[in-house]
C-alpha cells in the first residue's frame, strides 16, 4: 500500500511555478474555463430562481382571476368543498404566530449570546455554543412531535392555567385551551429560532474590540453597565439584523408548526384558539387538493408567503450589511 | 479497491442482463401498507418486475395518471366525471380493499359509546357541544356522561379519510350535505382542531379529555383507542371491525358488481354492516396493451386472490369473493 502512494505521487507531481502545466492545459486556459464553470453555475441558480417564481404566477392566475389578489388576501372564507378561497386566516395566522415567537426568542437568544461570549470562559462558550446551534440541525418533524407529546400537554395543564390566573382578563387568553394552536406553534418556532439570533448575535459582539470594553470598566462601569455601554449599544444594528432573520425563518417553517397549531382557518383573537398559517396550509392541502382552483390558490398563498419572505431577508441583509461597513472600518 | 470495483462491474452486468420490467404507480397514502406488502411478496412470485408505488396522495395520484407520467394511479375516492373527461382514456377503477373510518373519543371513564349517522353529524357540524348533550343521553341509556365540553378533532391534511367520513355524515344527515358537503378537505365549522395525519388525530385524542376524532381503523386498533359503535341502517350498534366492513360491499346488488363500481358504499343494508366502509382503488387506464400494463394486471390477478389474505393483518378488509370474481373478470 506504501509503496503505490510513493509511486503515484513520484507519478503526479504537484504542479509548481507559474508556467508549470497541469493535466496539460495551461493555465491561462485553466482561469477561463474555470470563470465559465463558475459563471454558468451561478447563473443556473438564478435561473432557477426565475423559473420558481414565472411557474408559480402561471399556476396561481386562476384564482387571481377568480378572486382578485386584494379580495384573496382580504376574505377568510377557505372552503375547498364549494371552491371558495380567501388567504386572509393563514396570513394572520403566520404573522402572530412568527411576531409572537420573535417576541420570546429574541431576548433569550441576546441574553445567551452574552452569557456564552461575555461570562463564561472562552472553553466553556465555545463548547454550550455548538449545543445552541445545535438545536438548529433538529428536524422539524421532531419538533412536531415532541410539541404535540410535550409541549402541548404542558401548555394546556400548566401554561393555560397560569396566564389565565394573572392575564385572563385580556382577550388574548379567553376561551378553552386544547394545548394545541397559536401559542404553542409560536412557542416551538421561538426555540427553532433561538440558534440563528444567537449565533449572529455572538458574531457581532465578538467584533467589539477588547479594550473597549476596558475603558468602561477602567470608567468605573459595573459588568451591566459596561454590557449595556460597550456591547449592546454599538451592535444594535447587528442585534436587529439577526432578529430579523429569525423572523424571516419563522415565516417559513412548516412541518413543526403544521403539527400543533391546530389548522383552523377561523380567525381568533385568543392565542390559546387553533389557527393556521400559510406554509401549513400548503404543506396539509397541496397533495390531496382536486380541483384546479384550489391548487391555484395554495400557489397564491405560496407566492404571498414568498413575498413576504423576500422582503424580510432582504430588509436583514441590509441592516447586516450597513453594520458590516460600518464596523469594517 | 480493485475487488470491490469487479464485484460493482459485474452486479451491474447481471442487473442489466435479466431484464426488469419497471411499472410505476402513484396515489393514495391510506393503502400504501398493504400495497408495499403486496409489492414485495409479488417479486417472491415473479422476479421480473419491478413495482415502485409513490404514496404521494389520491389527488396527486389523479393528476400524475391523467398527465401519464405514471402506469397505474391509486385513489381512495372514486375519480369524478370533470376528472375522466381529462384523461385521454376511460379510466378502470379496480378495488382492491376496503377501509373503515373509525369514531375514537377520549372521556374518563367510558368505555364505548352508541351513536347514529344525524348525531354524529351534528356532533362534527357544532351543533352538540356537552357530552351529557339529551341527544347523546338518549342513546346511550345507563351511560353516565360528563358536561365536559365536547373537543372536535379532524384531519388538516387534505385525505380519503376525511372524505369517506364526510360522505357517510353527508349520506345520513341532510344537513351536514347542505352546510358542509362531501371532499377531501373541508370547511368545519366552530372550535375544531385540525391534527395532521392519523397519527396526528390519534394523538390529540389519546391526550384529551373530552375529544372525539375521526381515524383510520388500522389506527384506532392499533393505539387501543375506544371507539364508538355506529347505528347502521337496519338499526343495530356495530362496532368497527374488518368483518363489519367486509359485510359492508356482500349485499351490493349484482347490477352494482356489473356496472361501474365508482359508488359509495356507506351505510348499506344489513345487520353486520358498518356503516362508514369505502373502497379503494386502483385506477388504470383502458388503452392498448404495454408491457407495463400488463404487468399491472397480472399483478392484480394475483392481489386479489392470493392477496387478500395479507389483508386482515393489515387492517385491511378482503373484498367479498364475489366481487373478486367479477374484477378478475373484467381486469382481462
Amino acid at each position: 500500500m506504501e509503496q503505490t502512494v510513493t509511486q503515484k505521487s513520484i507519478k503526479n507531481p504537484a504542479p509548481k511555478g507559474p508556467d508549470s502545466f497541469h493535466l496539460g492545459i495551461p493555465f491561462k486556459l485553466q482561469d477561463k474555463i474555470n470563470v465559465w464553470v463558475l459563471r454558468t453555475l451561478a447563473f443556473a441558480i438564478i435561473t432557477m430562481l426565475a423559473t420558481l417564481i414565472v411557474l408559480l404566477f402561471k399556476q396561481s392566475g386562476e384564482a387571481v382571476k377568480e378572486f382578485g389578489l386584494w379580495n384573496f388576501i382580504s376574505t377568510d372564507n377557505w372552503n375547498p368543498v364549494e371552491d371558495e378561497f380567501g388567504g386572509l386566516s393563514f396570513l394572520y395566522g403566520t404573522t402572530v404566530s412568527s411576531l409572537l415567537a420573535l417576541a420570546i426568542a429574541a431576548p433569550v437568544s441576546v441574553a445567551i449570546a452574552l452569557f456564552l461570549n461575555e461570562m463564561l470562559p472562552a472553553w466553556l462558550g465555545k463548547i454550550l455554543g455548538l449545543f445552541v446551534e445545535m438545536i438548529a440541525a433538529i428536524p422539524s418533524i421532531v419538533f412536531g412531535l415532541w410539541g404535540i407529546y410535550y409541549l402541548a400537554p404542558f401548555v394546556k395543564n400548566t401554561l393555560t392555567p397560569m396566564l389565565k390566573g394573572s392575564l385572563g382578563f385580556l382577550p388574548l387568553f379567553q376561551g378553552p385551551s386544547f394545548g394545541i394552536g397559536m401559542l404553542t406553534a409560536s412557542l416551538i418556532l421561538a426555540i427553532m429560532i433561538v440558534p440563528t439570533i444567537t449565533s449572529i448575535c455572538r458574531e457581532v459582539f465578538k467584533t467589539i474590540p477588547g479594550h473597549q470594553k476596558e475603558a468602561a470598566l477602567a470608567l468605573g462601569a459595573t459588568r451591566y453597565e459596561m454590557i449595556k455601554l460597550a456591547i449592546l449599544s454599538p451592535s444594535f444594528s447587528g442585534i436587529m439584523g439577526g432578529v430579523v432573520l429569525g423572523f424571516g425563518r419563522a415565516l417559513g417553517e412548516t412541518m413543526a408548526v403544521a403539527m400543533v397549531i391546530g389548522n383552523s382557518t377561523t380567525i381568533s383573537s385568543s392565542l390559546l384558539a387553533p389557527a393556521s398559517t400559510m406554509a401549513s396550509v400548503i404543506a396539509n392541502e397541496y397533495a390531496e387538493a382536486d380541483s384546479d382552483l384550489h391548487v391555484a390558490a395554495l400557489c397564491l398563498v405560496g407566492i404571498f408567503l414568498f413575498v413576504i419572505t423576500l422582503i424580510i431577508n432582504f430588509a436583514a441583509r441590509s441592516i447586516v450589511w450597513h453594520f458590516n461597513r460600518k464596523h469594517a472600518r | 479497491m480493485k475487488h470491490l470495483l469487479i464485484i460493482a462491474a459485474s452486479l451491474f452486468i447481471a442487473t442489466q442482463a435479466s431484464a426488469v420490467t419497471k411499472v410505476n404507480g402513484a396515489g393514495a397514502s391510506f393503502p400504501y401498507p398493504i400495497y408495499s406488502k403486496w409489492f414485495s411478496e409479488y417479486k417472491k412470485v415473479k422476479a421480473d418486475v419491478e413495482f415502485n408505488y409513490q404514496a404521494i396522495g389520491s389527488g396527486g395520484g389523479i393528476r400524475q395518471l391523467i398527465k401519464q407520467t405514471v402506469d397505474f394511479g391509486a385513489s381512495d375516492a372514486p375519480m369524478k366525471e370533470k376528472d375522466m373527461k381529462k384523461a385521454a382514456w376511460p379510466v378502470l377503477h379496480v378495488p382492491t380493499v376496503m377501509g373503515a373510518v373509525s369514531v375514537a373519543f377520549n372521556l374518563d371513564g367510558v368505555k364505548s359509546l352508541k351513536i347514529d349517522g344525524p348525531t354524529l353529524a351534528k356532533v362534527f357540524m357544532g351543533k352538540i357541544t356537552k357530552w351529557n348533550d339529551p341527544a347523546l343521553v338518549a342513546l346511550n341509556k345507563g351511560l353516565k356522561l360528563p358536561s365536559t365540553d365536547i373537543l372536535v378533532v379532524r384531519r388538516s391534511d387534505g385525505s380519503g379519510t376525511t372524505s369517506i367520513f364526510s360522505d357517510y355524515l353527508a349520506t345520513v344527515s341532510p344537513e351536514f350535505e347542505k352546510e358542509i358537503g362531501r371532499g377531501k378537505a373541508l370547511k368545519w365549522p366552530g372550535a375544531t382542531v385540525g391534527a395532521k395525519g392519523n397519527d396526528g388525530v390519534t394523538g390529540v385524542v389519546k391526550q384529551t379529555k373530552g375529544a372525539i376524532g375521526y381515524v383510520e381503523l388500522a389506527y384506532a386498533i392499533k393505539n387501543g383507542l375506544p371507539t364508538a359503535d355506529v347505528k347502521n341502517k337496519n338499526g343495530k350498534y356495530v362496532a368497527p371491525s374488518i368483518k363489519g366492513v367486509s359485510a359492508s360491499a356482500a349485499t351490493l346488488k349484482d347490477d352494482v358488481y356489473n356496472g361501474d363500481l365508482r359508488i359509495s358504499i356507506v351505510d348499506q343494508v344489513g345487520d353486520d354492516v358498518y356503516p362508514i366502509s369505502a373502497f379503494t382503488y386502483i385506477l388504470l387506464p383502458v388503452t392498448k396493451e404495454t408491457t407495463q400494463l400488463k404487468e399491472v394486471k397480472a399483478f392484480l390477478n394475483w392481489a386479489l386472490t392470493k392477496g387478500q389474505d395479507m389483508a386482515g393483518d393489515l387492517h385491511y378488509a378482503p373484498l367479498p369473493t364475489k366481487l373478486t370474481e367479477v374484477l378478475l373478470k373484467k381486469i382481462k
